[in-house]
């Protein structure tokens, strides 16, 4: 029970981050049903910039966060203006696979700008609140897996206030459903592409932030947490942001479960199972399934 | 007579493929305009390039005493034209109520609630699913709720494009009841449509729209009796 306590604890914390970069790709997804490769990258400047704000700049972790997760906003933002809507802008318009490929060209320029102005090695960041481990029924619970959980739990709600509540949420969701319906109503939706390159960002880069002080952060952290993040989705249905969430947490818990039970060797397969598994059985995942009326 | 909307030499491509060849077409305010044309036509391709989203090539669309030819979607919703798009388009996960908000996107909070009310007496039976995923409604009820939706932006100008498609006639009366009544309260409309008899019969002018071209206009009641469109569109 302990054993199993402990291993769906990891598997929690670690399935939220999970969540926080699928519901990245599920927003650029639904703005434009373009996959964005470069979901990782704002994990890793997350990570990265919090670190070089305290170590550099000798900010305290509590103002380092919100400015790193600024700086990735802005990023995120920066990407979309001056590399996909210029494509789309053109006449005649980008395809969406021009996207993709612009979004993994930029994804490879952001890692290679961290590995020259950071360096390639490994940073930790403090964990938030010490690291006295937390005992229940016999598992260890660090105080970092509950700030993770506290956090995702907190910026899910606002999601839902957001797209549920707001007038550009709605926005926001009805381009997804309906482009062309939503630019005939009058919603801006270039605006919209731009809102959630933004948004899209801060998730990832406070999902790089909330795993840093439990997994370490490198200039290349962000391709196997985008991986998983792009498996997370796929596994809960592409553009759907309950199934962003279920998505990631039954991964991370597959993942520590496999890793616990069978051999951490195993881990990183899980995902690329979970892939083929849902890309050959379910196609829309989970909770997917709007696909066919979206064409 | 003041003209709400002219359009000149409007051309528009998809690629390289020519959708209009050089429109000219004048909608005076407070009309009922018909335009009628075959599959193919045309027709779609003008009215999405009058809202801005099909990009003209060439030619202008002039609104209200200035040049919109370059006009974001959105800065023409503002300006007054709202459009009910082909296959009514409404956002099925959403549900009806919000489906009518965002028809009124663009105007200010404090109206939304009382142009709803409106449509909610135009059309009842929305008012009925009001909290329903707009896709579970039937088509009938979709096309009202895209009229619904279109309206909410108080439209000075309202293109329609095909409402009664996929319709039973009942239904098809209906709609026409509707858009007669918002004609006569003072809306201007561009009907499009293939049911050329019922368009025909409503509109107080015509045009007919070929591979891109207009190559008929005239009052409406003058185009039932045209020999051309009767054989052609009429089926008699
Ligand atoms: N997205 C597109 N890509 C390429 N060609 C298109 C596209 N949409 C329309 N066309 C072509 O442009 C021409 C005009 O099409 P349009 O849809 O405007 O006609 P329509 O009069 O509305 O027809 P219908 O009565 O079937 O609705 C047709 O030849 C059509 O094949
Ligand atoms: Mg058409």
């Amino acid at each position: 029970m302990a054993e199993f306590l402990q291993f769906a604890f990891s598997g929690l914390t670690v399935g939220a981050i999970y969540a926080l970069v699928a519901l990245g790709f599920a927003l650029i997804y639904n703005a434009s049903h373009v996959i964005n490769f470069a979901q990782g990258e704002f994990v890793t400047i997350g990570g990265m910039a919090t670190v070089a704000l305290m170590t550099g700049g000798g900010l305290p972790l509590l103002l380092a966060i919100p400015a790193a997760v600024m700086i990735t906003a802005l990023v995120g933002l920066a990407l979309e203006k001056f590399a996909v809507e210029p494509a789309i802008g053109r006449p005649g318009g980008a395809s969406v696979v021009t996207i993709i490929i612009i979004t993994i060209g930029a994804s490879i320029f952001i890692r290679g700008v961290v590995q020259v102005t950071l360096g390639k090695d490994f940073h930790r960041l403090p964990a938030f609140s010490g690291e006295a481990p937390i005992d229940i029924l016999g598992a260890r619970l660090q105080p970092q897996s509950l700030w993770v959980l506290g956090v995702t739990l907190l910026v899910v709600a606002a999601l839902w206030w957001f797209f549920g509540r707001t007038r550009f949420g709605k926005a926001m969701l009805a381009t997804s459903h309906n482009r062309l319906a939503a630019q005939l109503v009058g919603i801006d939706t270039r605006l919209v592409l731009l809102a959630s390159f933004g948004l899209s960002a801060a998730l990832g880069g406070l999902a790089g932030i909330l795993t840093a002080p439990i997994t370490l952060t490198k200039y290349d952290i962000g391709i196997m947490l985008g991986l998983k993040g792009f498996a997370a989705a796929i596994l809960g249905g592409l553009g759907s942001g309950p199934g962003a969430i279920v998505g990631g947490i039954a991964l991370g818990l597959a993942e520590a479960l496999a890793a616990g039970y069978i051999s951490s060797a195993y881990k990183d397969a899980v995902a690329f199972i979970i892939i083929l598994v849902v890309l050959f059985v379910r196609p829309s995942g989970l909770l997917g399934g709007r696909s066919t009326e979206r064409v | 007579m003041t003209m709400l909307l002219s359009i000149s030499g409007l051309t528009s491509h998809y690629g390289r493929i020519q959708a209009l060849a050089g429109i000219d077409l004048t909608v005076a305010e407070g009309e009922l305009l018909a335009l009628v044309g075959a599959n193919g036509a045309g027709k779609t391709t003008l009215l999405r390039t009058i809202s801005g989203v099909q990009p003209a090539t060439g030619g202008s669309v002039r609104y209200a005493d200035r040049d919109i030819t370059r006009s974001a979607p959105s800065d023409r919703v503002r300006l007054g034209i709202a459009q009910v798009p082909e296959g009514r388009q409404v956002f099925g996960p959403l549900a009806v109520e919000d489906n009518l908000m965002l028809g009124g996107y663009t105007r200010p909070k404090a109206e939304r609630a009382a142009e709803m009310e409106k449509v909610y007496a135009l059309f009842p039976v929305l008012a009925q699913r009001r909290r329903e995923p707009a896709g579970t409604l039937s088509g009938g009820q979709q096309q009202m709720l895209a009229i619904g939706r279109a309206l909410m932006a108080k439209p000075r100008l309202l293109l329609l494009d095909e409402p009664s498609m996929g319709l039973a006639p009942l239904l098809v009366e209906e709609i026409f009841r509707a858009i007669v009544a918002l004609k006569k309260a003072g809306t201007t409309i561009f009907l499009v449509e293939q049911n050329a008899r019922a368009a025909l019969a409503i509109a107080d002018r015509g045009y007919v729209l070929e591979t891109g071209r207009i190559v008929l206009h005239d009052t409406g009641a003058a185009l039932l009796e045209n020999d051309k469109v009767r054989e052609a569109y009429l089926g008699v």
